[in-house]
């Protein structure tokens, strides 16, 4: 480190600051403090317009410093917070907002609630329009408190019905929470962005009160209009709407689609495969061999029973009835070079067969129709299978070795 | 010599100054109650303008502040400097007499040149500051810038009504806030002023005061006791009377904020001294604090080496002829000499003869250290011989612990006072705010930082690092002999080491770059980095000044060798 003799203050801040972040990431709070102390004065001079200037760096600094030293509290930590708030108006209903989520993550639900309230009745002229963005999440968090309060009232509501009591207060209370819940919730939704919690909090509330049409409006909202990021969330949660209301297959899976075409290793492919499987329609048909077959492209489903069990029923019943191999032919081809290996080792046939029996059952069946009775993955499995007298796996080696000639067709 | 009474016993008017600052007599030794002050701080606010200017009423304060103008705050300024200094050890005649004599020619000097006033105003402004409200009895209280006033005019200061309204005019003509009445005239014009003071010109003030009485203070000593804290500098508008504001355009005169540089410090000293025409300044001899032999010493014995290399140090003074006064001393205006920095000139001194004895070429110095470990071991009588390996390892034990300390107190530098400024009276309430905030703020995370408690201000220390002879661990090497790396030849000790190799083959010329050298720790031997660190601390420079300053001696040394042979390569045969 060049050591220099000269110093101004501005330099100097600078060689502080340096301090305080290495403190920081030693985890030195002790020490972070106290070269903060020293940092503070900068605030006298606070006429920068850098990005991020003396009263940014210290509401952050401080922040991290009492968020993590052994010896503050929460009366500390709020007391200074309030300190920050004045500092600048610019940056206030940020400050708020933060000091909301410091608060919740604490558990101190009752405050935050007040302190986002406090928040969103603020009004400073032309800044309330500049941090509109703020304000308009203070507004959101607030109402998610509220609907978390409306879920108290209702649990209680439900409780006391148990017990025959009735109680009107309690009702008017749950019913005033929907109301500001719903307005927040709604609102923050309508921006296009990421509102996964929010969406879910209101759907139930409109659930709950019978709005189901309004519910699948903004779930369709939600998934699929175009000025809100790809989200395949919207689609679960659409999907799971759906699912609950009885909705025909037809709307469910095309609800699915998005999401394959988005996420292909989602856990709902499963549901997916299953309800394509069972389609009347071919075109369905051959649309869930492909979502099955992406599904197992990664590393996560390796292990995946049920997985490997839709695969082997949709081939075996592919080949049974010798019609559409070309289906499967199509899907190995761009897999016949790499699955081998990452599904069909030898080393993974003896865990599979270790570990888990109907894994290797049900990916035996899928080898030896891929690879031919003769690859090492179906031998090894059959054999021991046999070997061990499982009935199934005699019934597998059977009916393998009759299917034999597929594999030529498939490989060719 | 101002004082004009005639003296109550004898009549006479032939007065001198007892230590105590009394007048005497020195006809009748008669020693009067009468006391020199010559640097008047006093404030009463401007009865005198208004006994005269009944109608020409100055905008009023509301403050309860009164009229300043820019100089007498730095006259403040430099009276506290030189009471601090006073308290450091250095003789009152330099706050008495020296300082405050400059400080008057510096002001006879620029007021001549200092207000550029429309036709018809005159500088007997500065009259106004006088503390006396009887018209008659002028001598009462001899206040410097009546003295001033005084031997320029045949000044008839009661019928001279003109200068109220030049003050008027003055203060109108600005449109900048300012809390001195000539704050932001003092800014605007100073294209044409050289030198219009500023607060590290006080220093450059202090320093040349120091230096016409020869005291044992270095420069480097003086700033790095201004950034210690122990004169004032930083903040020290505290000190100025609370009638006295500051605002807006003052605190760009007056508020500081950065460490003084060596450099600059130095050079203004040197304007300074030829724009006031000073005479050649008291000669530095060898019996002076400043002389390189006895630098050479406080430095050697500063870094811990053996005192034999003391004669080495003297040794190489005599044959570069850098001890002679001529050399030494100070000449205001003479640009065909090279001016002196004392101290850069003393750690060269050793630097070289380092140079001279272990080479410092990441080699040589090594070899030698084991050459004399090894004969140590046999060496069990008398004073155990000089390993450059162990000072090596303690020095920079230590100065890496002192480097460290001084690293982390650069980064808790506090730069603001208790006294809060503001820009302007709308502003103030603003400020006052922060500063409360501010202080808060520091309390609390204060008591988070542990127990540690805010760095008391070391005392004032010429030395900054102390050895023990006392130590038994071996770490002082004062008393350590040279012999392990000596040898006899024709009846006289030399070195042992034959070479020795120049920093730079040729000078760069200094008016065109700025350097004598150019200094870039990559193209140099890593103890000869080393050598240059420490002594960079020690008197908190760069390291390229010094290695300027090695340069220069060591062409004074070899010169007769580089000027026999133009090409000759970096190595030389003593």
């Amino acid at each position: 480190p060049s050591h220099e003799y000269k110093l101004n203050f501005k330099k100097s801040k600078e060689v502080c600051l340096s301090y305080i972040q290495d403190a920081m990431l030693q985890k030195q709070w002790k020490r972070a403090a106290e070269f903060l102390t020293f940092y503070i004065e900068s605030l006298e001079k606070d006429f920068s317009t850098e990005y991020m200037g003396p009263s940014e760096m210290i509401w952050r600094i401080g922040t991290e410093i009492l968020c993590h030293h052994s010896n503050s509290s929460m009366k500390e930590f709020n007391s200074f917070i309030e300190q920050m708030k004045t500092l600048g108006v610019k940056r206030y209903l940020k400050v708020c907002l933060e000091h909301a989520f410091h608060l919740l993550c604490n558990g101190l639900i009752d405050e935050a609630y007040q302190n986002l309230s406090l928040a969103e009745s603020w009004r400073f002229g032309e800044q309330t329009i500049i941090q509109n963005k703020e304000l308009k999440l203070i507004q959101a968090y607030r109402g998610l408190l509220d609907y978390y309060s409306w879920c108290k009232q209702k649990n209680i509501l439900l409780e006391h019905g148990q017990d025959g009591f009735e109680d009107l207060s309690v009702e008017q209370e749950m019913h005033s929470c929907f109301r500001k819940a719903a307005v927040s919730l709604k609102e923050i939704i309508e921006i296009p962005g990421v509102w996964d919690l929010f969406v879910k909090c209101y759907v139930d509330l409109l659930e709950f009160y019978g709005d189901h049409n309004e519910a699948r409006q903004v779930l369709n909202e939600y998934a699929y209009n175009s000025k809100f990021p790809a989200n395949p969330n919207a689609h679960v949660y659409l999907y799971q709407f759906l699912k609950r209301h009885g909705e025909s297959k037809k709307s469910l899976i095309s609800a699915l689609k998005i999401l394959h075409d988005i996420v292909p290793s989602h856990e709902l492919m499963i549901d997916f495969n299953i309800m394509l499987q069972k389609s009347k329609k071919r075109k369905k048909r051959r649309l869930g061999l492909e979502v099955i077959f992406a599904a197992l492209d990664y590393a996560g489903w390796k292990e995946n029973v049920k997985a490997w069990s839709c695969l082997a029923r949709q081939v075996k019943q592919i080949v049974m009835s010798e019609k559409h191999l070309d289906w499967i032919k199509q899907e190995w081809n761009s897999r016949k070079d790499w699955w081998p290996a990452f599904h069909f080792s030898c080393y993974l046939a003896k865990r599979n067969w270790q570990e888990n029996e109907s894994l290797s059952y049900e990916k035996a069946l899928v080898a030896g129709i891929l690879l031919g009775k003769d690859c090492k993955y179906f031998k090894y499995i059959s054999h021991q299978g046999c070997k061990a007298q499982v009935k199934r796996f005699r019934i597998l080696k059977k009916f393998v070795n009759k299917h034999s000639p597929v594999y030529l067709r498939i490989s060719s | 010599r101002d004082f004009n009474e005639r003296c109550a016993q004898c009549s006479e008017v032939n007065w001198g100054l007892t230590d105590g600052g009394r007048f005497y007599c020195r006809s009748c030794h008669n020693v009067t109650e009468r006391t020199r002050e010559v640097v008047n701080t006093d404030f009463v606010s401007n009865a005198r303008i208004q006994t005269i200017s009944k109608g020409l009423r100055k905008q009023e304060k509301t403050d309860g502040g009164c009229e300043w103008y820019v100089c007498e705050g730095f006259q403040l300024v430099l009276k506290k400097q030189a009471e601090a200094l006073e308290a450091l050890g250095v003789c009152p005649q330099m706050k008495d007499e020296i300082l405050c004599n400059f400080w008057r020619r510096y002001l006879q000097k620029t007021k001549q040149a200092y207000c550029n006033r429309p036709a018809g105003e005159t500088v007997r402004a500065f009259s106004v500051c006088d503390s006396s409200t009887d018209v008659d009895s002028e001598l009462e209280r001899p206040s410097l810038l009546r003295l001033l006033s005084l031997s320029e005019s045949e000044g008839d200061l009661q019928t001279d009504c003109s200068f109220a309204s030049s003050i008027s005019k003055i203060s109108e003509s600005t449109s900048v806030y300012s809390g001195s009445v000539d704050g932001s005239l003092y800014l605007m014009k100073n294209r044409k002023e050289k030198l219009r003071m500023t607060m590290p010109m006080t220093l450059s003030f202090c320093y040349m005061a120091l230096l016409w009485l020869r005291e044992p203070m270095t420069l480097s000593d003086l700033l790095r006791f201004v950034v210690e804290g122990h004169i004032p500098y930083l903040n020290v508008f505290q000190h100025f009377p609370e009638k006295m504001k500051l605002y807006g355009v003052d605190l760009k005169i007056f508020c500081v904020e950065s460490w003084p540089v060596y450099e600059e410090v130095y050079n203004k000293m040197l304007e300074l001294a030829a724009f006031l025409e000073l005479p050649r300044f008291p000669d530095i001899t060898d019996s002076c604090f400043l002389h390189p032999d006895m630098l050479c010493m406080k430095y050697l014995m500063e870094v811990n080496l053996p005192d034999e290399l003391h004669n080495w140090t003297c040794r190489v003074v005599k044959k570069t002829c850098i001890g002679e006064a001529d050399f030494l001393t100070l000449v205001p205006g003479n640009k065909s000499t090279r001016n002196v920095k004392y101290d850069v000139l003393a750690a060269a001194v050793i630097v070289v003869v380092l140079k001279l004895l272990f080479l410092l070429d990441d080699h040589y110095e090594w070899l030698l250290s084991d050459f004399a470990e090894e004969r140590n071991k046999n060496n069990k009588e008398g004073a155990p011989y000089f390993e450059f390996k162990k000072w090596y390892k303690v020095i920079k034990c230590s100065l890496d612990s002192k480097q460290k300390k001084l690293d982390e107190e650069r980064a808790k530098y506090l730069w603001r006072c208790e006294k809060p400024l503001f820009y302007s009276d709308k502003k103030k309430s603003k400020v006052l705010k922060r500063r409360q905030m501010v202080v808060n703020l520091q309390n609390q995370f204060g008591k988070l930082s542990g127990s540690v408690q805010p760095a008391e201000k070391p005392n004032p220390s010429s030395f900054q690092f102390t050895w023990s002879e006392e130590n038994t661990d071996g770490s002082c090497f004062y008393g350590h002999s040279l012999k392990g790396i000596l040898q006899e030849k024709c009846g006289l000790l030399t070195t042992m080491n034959p070479h020795y190799w120049l920093c730079t083959v040729k000078l760069c010329n200094e008016r065109m770059c700025g350097h004598l050298a150019h200094y870039r720790e990559a193209d140099f031997p890593q103890s000869y980095h080393f050598v240059l660190r420490l002594f960079s601390f020690l008197l908190r420079i760069q390291p390229s000044y010094i290695h300027d300053e090695v340069c220069v001696i060591e062409h004074k040394l070899f010169h007769k060798k580089l000027r026999k042979k133009p090409k000759c390569n970096a190595g030389l045969r003593k």
